[in-house]
């Protein structure tokens, strides 16, 4: 009787045990990983989900002509109109400290928020109007929940006598929670309920765009050439050396690049995503030329030995025939430089984009910001609604990243080509 | 002595330090099929792409000697390789395609050379091109398809086709069957041999069945030397040397 089970001998049960570990710790080591994305990506996105909606308390304000003068909106005094309609809420307060706490519950930034309503709809003037305002941050987070009232009064941001106010105001129906435009349509601020990423994604998005424009051509012309055209010597090889020394140089050093050569020799606008660009670009082009290089490479030699039997010049083969084989990978290298670009702080934070950047910039040559940078200067803030847009702000930049993956798959799929 | 078309005179091709080739004399009628044999490594392969100078592509490969098709010096330095592969065809060992339609494999010569004038010139040109490789009748209706859908013998055709469509002077092939089955390599045979009245060919085959089928001269190289050239049938049947004999015989090689 032949036995072909287990049992016949061979040492077959270890070996079948020593494949079972090692498959099973394979196993083990991706769900750690995988366990430690989801932590990651779980708490950011628990911590960064509220900035989606905010509290807005609605406030009556006098809006007469004797207030607000129809010819001259500009001269009037929100600020005072604000103070006044909240004071009409709550005829009471009479001190000084309370008076104060009391108009600390809308922003700071109603009474232009006042001003842009009157903008936005002239016919508010000329009596008295009930308009919505955004809550400052410390309401916000009372209203969330997220201040424990537990705590002795002195070590909370909302006093007692707030949460009275605000108990009354929510009796009246004059909060609400709505979805939180500040956050998309602005540009940094000193007061979290108020500031926005979109100054910082539009530098960001500028500062790829010059980016893209600089070290795309570049790398695949450079990459191009070494590959195919270079011939080997000397030379060639301590280029080849030296690109790939500068993959690996730290980022900041082309911050320091930038700031010493773009800024200070040739005079580029301090802050601009026009200098972040081109250190950007510094920093992807090996990358880029890399991954070129390597898709290069990979195309079958067939191809430029069949187009040079014919007769065509050495360019026309490798343009012809080469590039268009090659090209899925070098756009996928490139797109997986610029989504490194994307993330990178350091270089940033030395040729001045470290800004406070309120206006959204609307060129490569004006002060801007980018996002991982924002998120740095508001990881910073010490006001604890930064907390929240903070994890916000990483959220947005990860949906970029994650769109530019993405977006370097499919261009793959589309172009490769089979032979 | 046939009137020689291909004239190799005391031709030795060095890779490095490594000599690949001594001192071959060989001459290469025009208009008929000649076959490179012998053993791996004898250089044949490098004889032949000494003739359309794809050995310039490896830098370390030096020429030495006079090579002409019809007595243009092969490696004068007033040549232009472009101009030389235009009228020197080559089809190689795989075939290989472009990673593009039909249609545009056969036409690439045919831009690149600026020899067609107008769209339907192009596509005259063209399908001439396919018919005189047999291939018409497969893909007339399938000229938008890719290249490399095509059968390992059909894709061979399409190379033969593709170096056609220029109207060479010479075809080099490099064992152009090696890739192919036996009913493929039937076909290319019978193609190869209808090409004879119009082309001065040379092939490089291991089989030496092929090359007595095929060929009207053979000759036999072996390690780096020309050892015998000769009528097909009198290599075959009655060859001079005896390193020939032995390697016809299956002895060595």
């Amino acid at each position: 009787m032949i036995d072909f089970t287990k049992r016949a001998g061979f040492n077959l049960v270890g070996r079948h045990r020593a494949e079972h570990r090692f498959q099973w710790s394979g196993r083990f080591a991706i769900m750690t990983s995988l366990a430690f994305l989801a932590f990651m990506v779980g708490s950011i996105l628990i911590e960064g989900s509220g900035v989606v909606r905010q509290w807005q308390i609605a406030v009556t304000v006098d809006l007469g002509p004797e207030v607000v003068d129809p010819d001259d909106i500009d001269a009037a005094s929100f600020g005072r109109i604000l103070k006044t309609g909240l004071m009409g809420h709550f005829p009471d307060v009479q001190t000084r400290r309370e008076k104060k706490k009391l108009f600390n519950l809308v922003s700071p930034e109603g009474s232009f928020e006042i001003r842009e309503q009157i903008a936005a709809d002239p016919s508010l003037l000329g009596g008295r109007q009930t308009l919505w305002l955004t809550a400052s941050d410390d309401l916000d987070l009372y209203l969330r929940g997220k201040v424990d009232i537990n705590l002795p009064e002195k070590q909370r941001r909302i006093s007692n006598v707030e949460i009275e106010w605000i108990k009354d105001l929510k009796q009246a129906g004059q909060t609400r929670l709505v979805f939180n435009r500040n956050f998309f349509t602005n540009g940094d601020s000193r007061e979290p309920e108020i500031a926005g990423i979109l100054s910082a994604l539009v530098g960001s998005l500028f500062s790829l765009a010059v980016c893209f424009v600089l070290s795309f051509p570049i790398g695949i012309g450079a990459a191009v050439y070494l590959e195919e055209f270079a011939g080997s010597n000397w030379l060639t090889d301590l280029v080849e050396v030296n690109i790939n020394n500068l993959a690996a140089v730290p980022s900041i050093v082309f911050g320091l690049l930038g700031l010493s050569v773009l800024l200070g020799y040739m005079g580029l606008p301090r802050s601009s995503p026009l200098v972040g660009g081109m250190v950007l670009a510094l920093m992807t082009l090996p990358t880029i030329i890399i991954a070129a290089r390597a898709s290069l490479k990979s195309v079958p030699p067939s191809f430029k030995e069949a187009a040079l039997a014919l007769g065509a010049t050495p360019v026309q083969a490798v343009f012809h025939h080469i590039l268009p084989v090659a090209l899925p990978g070098m756009l996928t290298g490139t797109i997986v430089g610029m989504a490194q670009a994307l993330g990178e702080t350091a270089p940033l934070l030395m040729i001045g984009m470290v800004a406070f950047i309120v206006d959204v910039p609307q060129s490569v040559l004006e002060p801007a910001t980018a996002l991982p940078v924002q998120i740095f200067l508001w990881a910073d803030a010490p006001e604890r609604a930064f907390t929240e847009k903070t994890a916000a702000a990483i959220l947005v930049l990860l949906v970029f990243l994650v769109a530019m993956n993405l977006i370097a798959i499919l261009l793959r799929r589309k172009f490769e080509q089979r032979f | 002595m046939d009137k020689s078309y291909i004239s190799a005179k005391g031709v030795n091709v060095f890779y490095g330090d490594k000599q690949a080739l001594f001192d071959i004399d060989l001459n290469i009628g025009a208009k008929k099929v000649t076959a490179l044999i012998g053993p791996s490594g004898c250089g044949k392969s490098t004889f032949l792409r000494s003739i359309n100078r794809m050995n310039d592509l490896i830098p370390i490969c030096r020429f030495d000697g006079s090579l002409q098709i019809g007595g243009q010096e092969l490696y004068d330095p007033e040549v232009d390789v472009v101009a030389l592969r235009a009228q020197v065809g080559m089809v190689f060992q795989k075939p290989n395609p472009f990673p593009k339609s039909i249609f545009e494999n056969v036409a690439y010569g045919l831009k690149i050379h600026g020899l067609a004038s107008s769209k339907q010139e192009m596509q005259d040109r063209v399908e001439w091109s396919l018919k005189s490789a047999g291939l018409w009748g497969e893909v007339a209706d399938r000229l938008d398809e890719p290249g490399n859908s095509l059968s390992g013998g059909q894709q061979q055709r399409l190379c033969i086709a593709r170096t056609i469509a220029v109207q060479p002077k010479v075809i080099l092939m490099d064992e152009p069957c090696s890739a192919l089955d036996p009913i493929a390599t039937a076909v290319v045979e019978d193609l190869i041999d209808s090409l004879r009245k119009d082309y001065t060919i040379v092939i490089v085959t291991h089989s030496m069945q092929q090359a007595a089928r095929i060929s009207q001269r053979t000759a036999f190289f072996h390690l780096g030397k020309l050892i015998e050239v000769g009528n097909t049938k009198d290599v075959f049947t009655t060859p001079r040397e005896e390193q020939t004999q032995n390697y016809i015989t299956g002895r060595i090689g």
